[in-house]
């Protein structure tokens, strides 16, 4: 019994904990890959740079807010810079969509034109945060490290094996469910929501019945740069800020939109926490859990790792191509990709 | 004739490019009339709606709604003048519920549309059933149903309706008339293409029989039906 229990823990240290909080940042990228493709009809290679870019613009403003001497106590400061972070980055993509999509959307150009202009902003966006901030690792967490640590758990139950929940990991959730939340309000619930979806919908009789198209683009854009800052924040508090480990976000980001069905907004988050458990799970050395669970003398002698970490991104790659072999509508039959 | 003339299409002239689809095309609706387009395939049955709604460029030629000159109003224009339009195809969105429907339907209105809602419920009462239901999901006559509330929830004068009855079962055809007849009561004028020329003609005050987008006939449709060279050309003897 006592060796169950070891085992779960273990399991839940290693495997469910950072799971469910990788799975929440990649769902709220994924929810800005899928609102944009819903409503601005194209695939965005740019999105994994706009979270690099929010999530600079948040590092500057918390450093700044930590040299005045201002902090939220145990909670990380990057918090309390986050409105500043989305507001900078909702005028980037403003100023984006003024100046490059606007120009494509009006000749109505088909959707891949648009995804190649976004690997243009990708690129330009890219350069952009290594020039201003660097290449290299940032780490701006502060405040209260753990909610539990492994010692006080360990104190707490008189078992083995601790349970460590960082703060960061905490806050991702909570932080993840009150913004999906509020997102799924404004979609069903309010007059601008609506026209939203309807525009989604319907993009002519969205015009007949005398939405604005242009406003909804403008929503969406903000909406975006909320959904892309907050992620790459919560991301970069529970791992670290690196423009290039942004960069390749992509890829499991855009698995979690496809595995959920793009335009789909629940699919995209239970895209992400499938990507998540998966390629945490599979990379995991299950060795001690196993140790627990297994009677004496059969404990497994090597790592029982499937893949090396350096392969994690294999993972969302096969879920990628196998989601797109067998249905590519994706779980919540979105559009197929 | 039930009135004055609430839509006067004058003249028309235009195509999509350097060709003119409509050439010299003349359509009245008097208020609270049917007046129904009918013609062969390819005679610019749909394109003359277009041309009246704004969604083709006249090269000569005039719109008049109520005495006004629409001509050069764009048609989300049109449509805050008093103009409603139901397309053809995709005239509802799928994925949001009947409710949502109407509710964007009344997208442009500032008022309580709460009241309209119920008096589309009322025309339409299976949609009253359907409320809270994807309006995809529904069956293709209810579909068209949910379309034509869309339109009706700008409280319009004057509703468009281009072949509301494509696709749909004879019964549901009927049904769709009959509603359509109701709706004219309340004092809305109707424009529609019909491609079941026959039933059409039947229930419209006034018929305009299009050929190559040029009038053709014009009479009232009791008169058109009557018509031998109109029954042998255009209604199958």
């Amino acid at each position: 019994m006592i060796d169950a229990l070891n085992a779960l823990v273990v399991l839940a240290n290693f495997v469910i904990v950072p799971a469910v909080a990788y799975g929440a940042q990649l769902a709220l990228g994924a929810l800005g890959v899928t609102l944009i493709f819903a409503i601005l009809r194209f695939t965005n290679m740019a999105h994994g740079d706009t979270m690099a870019f929010g999530t600079m613009a948040t590092i500057f403003t918390t450093w700044g807010l930590q040299n005045a001497g201002i902090s939220l106590g145990p909670l990380p400061t990057a918090l309390l810079a986050l409105p500043v972070g989305i507001a900078v980055t909702a005028l980037l993509l403003l100023g984006t969509d003024r100046l490059i999509y606007r120009f494509y959307r009006a000749k109505k150009v088909a959707p891949v034109m648009l995804l190649i202009v976004s690997v243009g902003v990708m690129f330009v966006m890219n350069g952009l945060v290594r020039f201003i901030i660097g290449v290299d690792d940032q780490r701006f967490a502060d405040g209260e490290r753990f909610i539990i640590s492994a010692r006080t758990f360990k104190t707490m139950t008189g078992l083995d094996e601790g349970l460590a929940i960082r703060t960061t990991q905490g806050i991702t959730v909570v932080t993840a469910i009150i913004v999906v939340a509020a997102l799924f309000w404004f979609l069903e619930r309010t007059r601008t929501g609506k026209s939203m979806r309807a525009y989604s919908d319907n993009e002519d009789l969205a015009l007949l019945s005398g939405i604005n198209p242009e406003r909804v683009v403008m929503i969406t854009w903000v909406l975006v740069a909320a959904l892309a800052t907050i992620a790459g924040v919560l991301y970069g508090l529970d791992k670290s800020f690196k423009p290039f480990t942004y960069f390749q976000l992509l890829l499991p980001i855009f698995a979690a939109a496809i595995v959920g069905g793009l335009g789909s907004p629940v699919g995209a988050i239970i895209g992400g926490f499938v990507i998540a458990f998966s390629e945490v799970g599979v990379t995991y050395a299950f060795k001690r859990v196993l140790g627990y669970l297994l009677p004496e003398g059969l404990e497994p002698t090597g790592l029982v790792q499937l893949l090396g970490t350096d392969y994690k991104f294999a993972v969302s790659f096969a879920i990628l191509v196998v989601v797109l072999i067998f249905k590519p509508t994706g779980l919540y039959k979105g559009a197929s990709a | 004739m039930t009135g004055a003339p609430f839509l006067e299409a004058r003249g028309m002239t235009g195509g999509y490019g350097a060709a003119d689809i409509l050439h010299d095309l003349t359509m009245t609706v008097a208020t609270g009339e049917i007046a129904v387009i009918v013609g062969p395939n390819g005679a610019g049955k749909s394109t003359a709606m277009k041309a009246v709604f704004g969604m083709l460029p006249l090269r000569s030629g005039a719109v008049l709604l109520d005495g006004d000159d629409i001509t050069r109003l764009s048609p989300q224009e049109r449509v805050a003048r008093g103009m409603g339009f139901v397309p053809q195809v995709r005239n509802i969105f799928p994925s949001m519920t009947v409710q949502e429907n109407l509710e964007m339907g009344g997208y442009l209105r500032r008022d309580d549309i709460s009241g309209t809602i119920d008096q589309v419920y009322d025309l339409f009462p299976i949609l009253r059933d359907k409320r809270h239901q994807s309006a995809g999901e529904l069956s293709g006559g209810q579909r068209q149903q949910v379309a034509v509330g869309r339109a009706l929830m700008t409280k319009p004068r004057l509703l468009m309706l281009d072949e509301p009855t494509a696709g749909v079962s004879p019964i549901v055809m009927d049904e769709l008339f009959d509603r359509i007849i109701e709706v004219a009561r309340t004092g809305i004028s109707i424009l529609m293409v019909e491609q079941n020329a026959r039933q059409a003609l039947e229930i419209a005050d006034t018929g305009y029989v299009l050929v190559q987008g040029a009038n053709r006939y014009t009479d009232t449709g009791q008169a058109l039906l009557a018509n031998p060279d109109v029954r042998r050309s255009f209604l199958g003897g």
